[in-house]
């Protein structure tokens, strides 16, 4: 392999490239999937190729191909010079990387337990049984489960000498619950330990087993018919809310998370993805959130989606502030980008999804740090409020300003205590207000490492797998529900 | 590209290594490039030769499936292996009755050599004639030009063979003034036949147009919708109502409503992978020939769409609308057609008293869906209607209305079509502009 990197590298400077870098990455993904108590799904996905980015005569190329012989590595890199070339007959300002980054070492995902070694039977047993405790549940339509393993071996090397290879492990499982009232219509679901049945962290089996999903099925299926008669939520111009944790962490994947992304600040993403409403003016004077509010990018958490070695420009994985104590302070940033703006180095959030894109801007874990409330004191402490569980649909603007979220489950507070069930929760709101009315966090014991699997961005399409480390939190004045 | 018979040996050779009672190869391969500007400049630009190989094999009622982008022989056979281990662990699955048998199917020229031969210097031109455009208006450019050439071929043990080349051009662009901005896109299987020109007048039209926005209030108004936001209900129909699993799983509103009126009498709604003017692909991913489906007629509800394992839980055959196995999500029609109605797109707007007109609308999300019931935004021109004109730009609106609701208050539809591309499928819509009433603005952003 290093035979490949070498020669690409070789012959990109031949052919003309002031840099280069090229990455080869090998994924195999295994996928379980029950349903109604059959197995769905049942499959291995294996993908091998590299990618070569260089830059010549200031902008950007980039090809990647599939099969590594030398012919081919030659082809592809002279198609990633060529593209660059014409990419110069259009370019903006040229590309400035900043400094030299020349890693070298090799990074491991740590695990406890190698996920590829657990037997097929294991894991179709473990969720025919959750599967089975879900179905025992009268009213249940469709009852589903899911399990995902992702290994991950990249070899990074670039003109500038850096060297790194790094081997990332990832499990991922859940459950969902679906019923059903066909005289009116209603289709409730509710699932476990995330949002549409999936939490996913950088970890081995161990992290299945503690999910505990048969032990959690029964709940779970008990949830989504109970929700078929429970009330409306009602609609409240302004009310206090109480958000668990999972729904916390797709709140700052969202409203934070994307918008601090350099790139669409830059307006890399505007035809896409959209800009953002954190204009560079705005760093270090503008208030996110209340003084309550602090937010981090930290690529070493250990478990989060967004941990690793290097990022895939090479930089070394890092924490960096986001938001402290309400103040907005800083970006997610590539060489160029940080370059552009003068503000020092990256902070290493480089990373493409697989060995055929181009590394783009992406979250790291993206957390919020916890607060010194516990739960019970914070449910205690609401005279009047909802609690909302669980995401069901997220809606936000391109600038990610105005928000509009479904959670699959509510309950009124009502004395310090959760009352009544309600179906059909929404809350709306614009990013900054919102973050501003934020009044208390729950501690750290109630704080977890969510895992974001899906996050979609770039053209050609980029699935990026991100983490949130978040508890519960309070906020005050929300419009729920769709008032007129 | 390999080109057929190159293909046709690779899956007979598949087909051979495996010692299952049915085996099934599902071949794609693709080059693809795509040249993305941003602030009128070239800033990502990108080309990627891709294949896949995807091996099912059944023994007896349990299957395993495995993929794999490496040809040699060596991984070919351990996409076999893996794919045979994989099925010796599974459970008997007791609705499996077989992979589909041979069906005549329908050559359909899709392949346009032009688009195949694309060079990054072709796409940067006219990407740069359209950033020089844009720059003497006074606005700023971004948007993406893709094109890209595929294969796919699907090869089964019960003599299965079928084999499609394709080819697809698209260009999108958001030109952004000060405060406004204007989205326009094309699709077409010939690059050549893409005219930049008249999409970059459009988009910069609209941004000029929609500069200083103010607050239009909430609420219910009457809409003039453009084709990407027509696009964007199809795509949810397709996906929530029109799939025999939706139906099946009593989560779509088709259920029991064959032969009744579902929407409006002037909606007419079909799937086809055939016709000459969509993005063709003539048969799905288990090898079936797709079938033209009716699925709402002149307001009635006529049919839906069907893979194997849906069809034969309800006695009934496969119209041609599987996904790649394994697939949980069920049959989709991903060649959509709405058809054109009577009314001049430019005269549309002239029986609207007051109402609001959407350029495309953006991250929509489904709220319930059994009514469509879906919010999102309006995104890149956005304006009011006042007497049967523009009167004036409007800030983004939330809506939290169902789509259903407004398939059932279509006044007015445009007689022109426009064809667009949906990357994350590989399908195809095409589909009017409408006007329809009572659509259900909920909020405004800043
Ligand atoms: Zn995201």
């Amino acid at each position: 392999m290093k035979d490949l990197t070498g020669r690409a590298l070789n012959i990109a400077q031949v052919r003309g490239a002031s840099y280069a870098d090229v990455r080869i990455v090998e994924r195999v993904t295994q996928h379980v999937a029950v349903k109604n108590g059959k197995v769905e799904a049942l499959e291995q996905e294996e993908s091998l190729g590299f990618g070569v980015r260089v830059l010549v005569n200031g902008a950007w190329g980039f090809a990647a191909g599939s099969r590594l012989e030398p012919k081919d590595v030659e082809r592809v890199v002279t198609q990633a010079v060529a593209i660059a070339r014409a990419s110069a007959l259009c370019k903006g300002r040229d590309v400035n990387l900043g400094a030299k980054i020349e890693s070298k070492g090799v990074y491991e995902t740590p695990i406890k337990i190698n996920p590829f070694t657990i037997s097929l039977d294991e894991k179709i047993g473990l969720l025919l049984k959750a599967d089975a405790e879900m179905r025992r549940v009268k009213g249940v339509k469709v009852a589903r489960g899911d399990l995902t393993f992702v290994r991950e071996n990249k070899q990074f090397a670039s003109t500038e000498g850096a060297e790194v290879k790094q081997e990332i492990v990832e499990c991922g499982c859940g459950i969902v619950a679906m019923a059903t009232d066909p005289a009116t219509g209603d289709v409730q679901v509710r699932s476990y330990p995330n949002a549409g049945g999936r939490h996913q962290q950088a970890r081995g089996y161990e992290f299945i087993l503690e999910q505990k999903l048969a032990e959690n099925a029964g709940r779970v299926a008990e949830d989504a018919v109970a929700l078929l008669r429970a009330d409306q939520c009602p609609s409240y111009d302004a009310m206090t809310i109480l958000l668990d944790g999972s729904q916390m962490a797709l709140q700052i994947h969202e409203s934070c998370g994307h918008p601090i992304e350099l790139d669409r600040v830059l307006g890399s993403e505007a035809a896409y993805a959209g800009t953002s409403f954190l204009t560079p003016d705005k760093l270090n004077k503008f208030r996110y959130g209340s003084d309550l509010v602090n937010i981090t990018a930290d690529a070493t958490i250990p478990g989060g989606l967004g941990t690793f070695g290097w990022d895939d420009e090479g930089v070394p994985a890092q924490k960096s502030d986001i938001v402290k104590n309400g103040l907005f302070v800083g970006y997610l940033m590539s060489r160029e980008s940080a370059h552009e703006l003068r503000l020092g180095a990256s902070n290493g959030t480089m990373r493409a999804d697989g060995w055929n894109r181009m590394p783009i801007i992406r979250m790291t874990n993206v957390s919020l740090l916890p607060g010194t409330w516990n739960l019970d004191d914070l449910v205690a402490d609401m005279d009047d409020g909802i609690w909302m569980e669980t995401n069901r649909s997220w809606s936000i603007d391109d600038k990610r300003l105005n928000f509009q979220v479904g959670t699959e489950m509510a309950w009124e507070i009502k004395g310090g205590k959760k009352t009544r069930m309600l179906k059909n929760a929404t809350y709306t709101g614009i990013t900054p207000e919102f973050w501003n009315s934020c009044d208390a966090i729950s501690n750290e014991k109630s704080w977890v490492v969510w895992g974001t699997p899906n996050c979609g961005k770039g053209q050609p399409s980029q699935v990026a797998h991100t983490g949130h480390g978040a508890s519960p939190a309070r906020f005050r004045n929300v419009r729920v529900g769709v008032v007129k | 590209m390999l080109g057929q018979e190159k293909i046709r040996e690779l899956t007979q050779q598949v087909l051979a290594m495996s010692k299952a009672e049915q085996t099934e190869v599902v071949f794609t391969g693709t080059d693809s490039a795509l040249t993305r500007f941003a602030n009128s400049a070239i800033h990502q630009n990108v080309a990627e030769g891709n294949t896949e190989v995807r091996v099912r094999v059944v023994y007896g009622k349990r299957i395993g499936v495995a993929s794999g982008n490496d040809l040699t022989p060596e991984a070919l056979k351990r996409a076999v292996d893996t794919a045979r281990a994989i099925a010796m662990r599974q459970r008997e699955n007791p609705e499996f009755k077989s992979l589909p048998a041979p069906q005549p199917i329908q050559n359909v020229e899709a392949f346009v050599e032009r688009t195949a031969n694309f060079s990054p210097e072709q796409r940067a031109q006219v990407v740069n004639a359209l950033c020089k455009k844009a720059k003497a208006k006074g606005v700023v450019a971004a948007g993406a030009f893709r094109t890209s050439a595929s294969e796919i071929a699907v090869a089964n043990s019960l003599g299965v063979f079928a084999y499609h080349p394709g080819t697809v051009a698209s260009l999108t662009t958001v030109m952004m003034a000060d405060t406004g901005s204007g989205y326009a896109e094309v699709a077409h299987a010939d690059a050549s036949a893409i005219n930049a020109d008249a999409l970059a007048e459009e988009a910069i039209g609209k941004a000029i147009k929609s500069r200083n926005p103010t607050v239009a209030e909430p609420g219910e108004y009457t809409v003039l919708l453009e084709e990407s936001a027509v696009e964007d209900m199809l795509n949810f129909f397709a996906f929530l109502s029109f799939s025999a699993l939706a139906v099946q799983e009593e989560r779509s509103f088709m259920r029991g409503k064959s032969g009744e009126k579902v929407m409006s009498e002037n909606v007419t709604l079909w799937d086809d992978g055939l016709a000459p003017d969509t993005l063709a692909l003539p048969f799905d991913f288990e090898g079936v020939p797709r079938q033209r489906v009716m699925l709402v007629e002149n307001g009635i509800a006529r049919g839906i769409v069907y893979d194997t394992p849906t069809a034969q839980r309800e006695g009934k055959t496969s119209t041609g609308h599987s996904l790649p196995a394994p697939n949980s999500m069920g049959p989709l029609a991903l060649h959509l057609f709405m058809a054109p109605g009577e009314t001049p797109k430019n005269e549309m707007i002239k029986n609207i008293e007051r109402g609001i007109w959407v350029t495309r609308f953006w991250y929509t999300r489904v709220l319930q869906p059994m009514p469509v019931l879906i919010t999102g935004m309006t995104r890149d021109g956005t304006f009011l209607i006042e007497n049967g004109a523009i009167t004036r730009p409007i800030k983004n609106m939330r809506f939290t209305t169902s789509y259903l609701d407004a398939f059932n208050h279509i006044r007015a539809i445009s007689r022109e079509t426009k064809l667009t591309h949906e990357e994350w499928t590989g399908g195809a819509r095409r589909m009017p502009a409408i006007v329809t009433d009572g659509f259900r603005f909920t909020g405004v952003t800043q």
